[in-house]
């Protein structure tokens, strides 16, 4: 086989989905991942993301649908015969051989006899280039890893597979780790299709992200985008922290009026799901940080125009950077914020009487006919396992 | 000893001290029972079944110590055809017995799902009958005009044995065909479990890596399955290869005088002609052979690098 790298090597999944009995794990899918970028399938475990990922392998093999790599279908090809590698979530090495045999496993099953000048450039990229006669197990995790991905670079694919290849690290190593992925595919610009479940990992590495869930693609986006612009209440809980209120809508335009909790919040018209109707109900969200905390004795000094939400603070923890704080109001129970810590108000104690107040811009709308909670659990469960 | 002119300094101390020298001998008398049992039938029969292969006498007139180690010699060359045919018919059976093994502890390892706990019984099954019964049967199964002659020779495969040496006759039965089988009935347990335990350890992961890094499945199986099983083809053989060499059972029952192993020559020089110092000699002789021939074995297999 010829590993040829052409233009518009997009990896295109057309309709794909696997079911196995009478669970499906994957519903019909349709993706496209352009040549050259990095993309991240984020979800909870048992969303999907992994099958997905192992279809484009053609370690699974999907019960509809077709995954085209350069417009040629290599639905039926078996993994052997498909030009894309995987890095394994246990690596996968083989523990009867050393790292440099394990690198140069790929090469040698396709017949090529020297080796030894191209692992040598990958032990380099991935800086193992004293460990070449050590066995796996001889290695830490993250030395594992580096072999595991020179192992699979090393065959030049036209896309790499990344099944959670961080998962085993601590969370130090795993921050380092991702750098240094992401300089790696910087540096061989092939394709990255990279599976996790760690939303702050998805979106420091990745071009573009899609959101999983329940075997569906629930948004697809660059990293940013989702998080400014979440269209489920699963992306705006699942990717970081998000504040839902429920409220009723007073009036629809360039800026949407909702009433909640006996006061009014504003957000614009563009930042809310079509058709937005008077008297329907309306999810407003808005993000912890974006969000400030006055004292309610200096009510008067928060400028005009910006929306208002009344509460105690109930909790505050202090993290560092910042001070996030769990307030309770009318219109939402435990709304978070995150204060910098910059001049620290010594009023701010559990029990104090506060306004949340944020710029109108700031907000977003989402679809009141879903779960407000979905995503929530998740959203801080991969954080809480490592 | 200088206990008494240097009293500990810290009474408190030696009291702390004492519950560990009583822990440290824990694992001594843990051994104790092991160690007693390899002293009583393991080193002393050895000690004593040395000490006769260098006696001369009679049973008559008792047998005492002469140091005539000629009767190693003697038995060697009296011998030496038992003792080739003995390696070779284990050879052959160990051999059969991996070929027919590894396929079926393959597929308990990697494709038996559900049915892994049951087939492993149906293999450990035969132990539930006697060892000598499960020979016997095989006397019927291997007898003239049974049903496998009759197919074999109806097929002329017996004309092929026949040629190859293996039987004679247009039978199975008392030939060296029908010792191996015997062989190879007996000893394959030995030869499934081990493998079995080892294929088991594998991870199925790295047969899907070995696919995404363009091994067929047949590569994969010679590039990482195999490798990583030699642990349990190694103790396989050894289990099977070192009893099969000195098995007698077989050979007696379902050979004939042209078939005969050591171990027949050494239970008939035992309790038949009790001429003692050469049944023992016979004995050290095969052992000190499969010592030498595992020892070249393993040397040659490198199972030591394995993890």
């Amino acid at each position: 086989m010829t590993q040829q790298q052409t233009e518009g090597g997009d990896v295109r999944l057309t309709g794909i989905s696997k079911t196995y009995g009478s669970f499906t794990a994957v519903h019909p899918l349709d993706l496209t991942v352009p040549q050259g970028s990095f993309f991240a399938l984020l979800g909870a475990s048992g969303c999907g993301k992994t099958t997905t990922l192992r279809m484009i392998a053609g370690l699974e093999e999907a019960t509809t649908g077709t995954v085209s790599l350069g417009g040629r279908d290599i639905t039926g090809l078996p993994p052997y015969k498909r030009p894309v590698n995987t890095v394994f979530q246990s690596y996968a090495l083989f523990p009867h051989l050393d790292v440099s045999e394990n690198i140069a496993f790929g090469l040698r099953r396709r017949g090529i006899r020297s080796v030894s000048r191209q692992v040598g450039e990958m032990l380099d990229l991935v800086q193992l280039g004293d460990f070449a006669r050590r066995k796996p197990h001889q290695l830490s995790g993250g030395q594992q890893q580096r072999v595991a991905v020179a192992r699979a670079l090393i065959n030049h694919p036209q896309v790499l597979l990344l099944d959670e290849p961080l998962g085993a690290l601590d969370l130090k190593l795993r921050r380092r780790m991702q750098l240094e992925l992401k300089r790696i595919q910087t540096e061989v610009g092939i394709t990255f299709i990279h599976v996790t479940h760690d939303q702050e990992e998805a979106m420091t590495m990745a071009d573009t992200v899609a959101v999983m869930n329940g075997g569906r693609v629930e948004q697809l986006g660059a990293p940013a985008d989702l998080y400014e612009n979440p269209r489920t209440t699963f992306v705006a809980n699942f990717l970081g922290t998000s504040n839902l209120i429920e409220g009723e809508i007073v009036s629809a335009g360039t800026d949407v009026v909702v009433a909640a909790g006996g006061g009014k919040l504003t957000l614009p018209g563009g930042r809310c799901p079509s058709p937005v109707r008077s008297g329907g109900k309306l999810l407003v969200g808005i993000r912890p940080e974006k969000m400030s905390l006055t004292h309610t004795d200096d009510a008067d000094r928060i400028p005009e125009g910006r929306n208002r939400v009344t509460g105690r603070i109930t909790d505050s923890s202090f993290i560092g950077v910042s001070t996030q704080y769990v307030v309770e109001s009318t219109a939402g129970t435990a709304l978070q914020v995150y204060e910098q810590n910059i001049e620290r108000d010594s009023r701010f104690q559990p029990g104090a009487e506060v306004i949340l107040h944020w710029n109108p811009g700031h907000t977003f709308g989402l679809d009141a006919a879903q779960s407000i909670d979905a995503g929530a659990a998740g959203a801080d469960g991969p954080e809480a396992v490592a | 000893m200088s206990v008494t002119k240097a009293p500990p300094a810290h009474p408190a101390e030696a009291a702390v001290r004492k519950p560990s020298t009583r822990r440290r001998l824990v694992p001594y008398w843990l051994l104790l029972p092991g160690i007693l049992w390899l002293l009583v039938f393991f080193a002393l029969p050895m000690v004593y079944q040395a000490s006769t292969s260098v006696q001369t006498g009679s049973l008559e007139k008792g047998f005492e110590v002469t140091w005539h180690v000629r009767t190693y010699w003697d038995a060697l060359t009296d011998y030496y055809p038992q003792f080739v045919r003995s390696l070779l018919y284990a050879g052959t059976a160990t051999l059969l017995c991996l070929l027919l093994g590894y396929p079926l502890a393959y597929l308990i390892a990697f494709k038996a799902g559900r049915w892994r706990n049951l087939v492993l019984v149906l293999v450990v099954a035969p132990f539930f009958t006697s060892f000598l019964i499960r020979t016997l049967a095989w006397k019927t199964i291997l007898a003239d005009g049974g049903a496998v002659v009759d197919a074999l020779n109806t097929l002329h495969v017996l004309d092929v044995t026949a040629w190859l040496g293996w039987t004679e006759n247009n039978r199975i039965l008392a030939t060296p065909m029908a010792v191996v089988c015997g062989l190879t009935y007996n000893f394959l347990p030995f030869m499934i479990l081990p493998l079995y335990t080892s294929l088991e350890r594998i991870d199925g992961r790295l047969h899907e890596a070995a696919g995404d890094l363009y091994a067929t499945p047949a590569t994969t199986f010679r590039k990482v399955t195999l490798p990583l099983s030699m642990p349990g083809v190694v103790s396989g053989t050894l289990l099977t290869f070192i009893p099969a060499s000195g098995d007698y059972v077989n050979a007696e029952l379902l050979g004939s005088a042209d078939t005969k192993m050591v171990g027949s020559v050494i239970q008939t020089q035992f309790l038949r002609v009790l001429d003692y110092p050469t049944a023992a000699a016979l004995s050290f002789i095969l052992m000190a052979v499969v010592l030498l021939v595992v020892t070249v074995y393993i040397r040659r297999s490198g199972t030591e690098d394995l993890v």
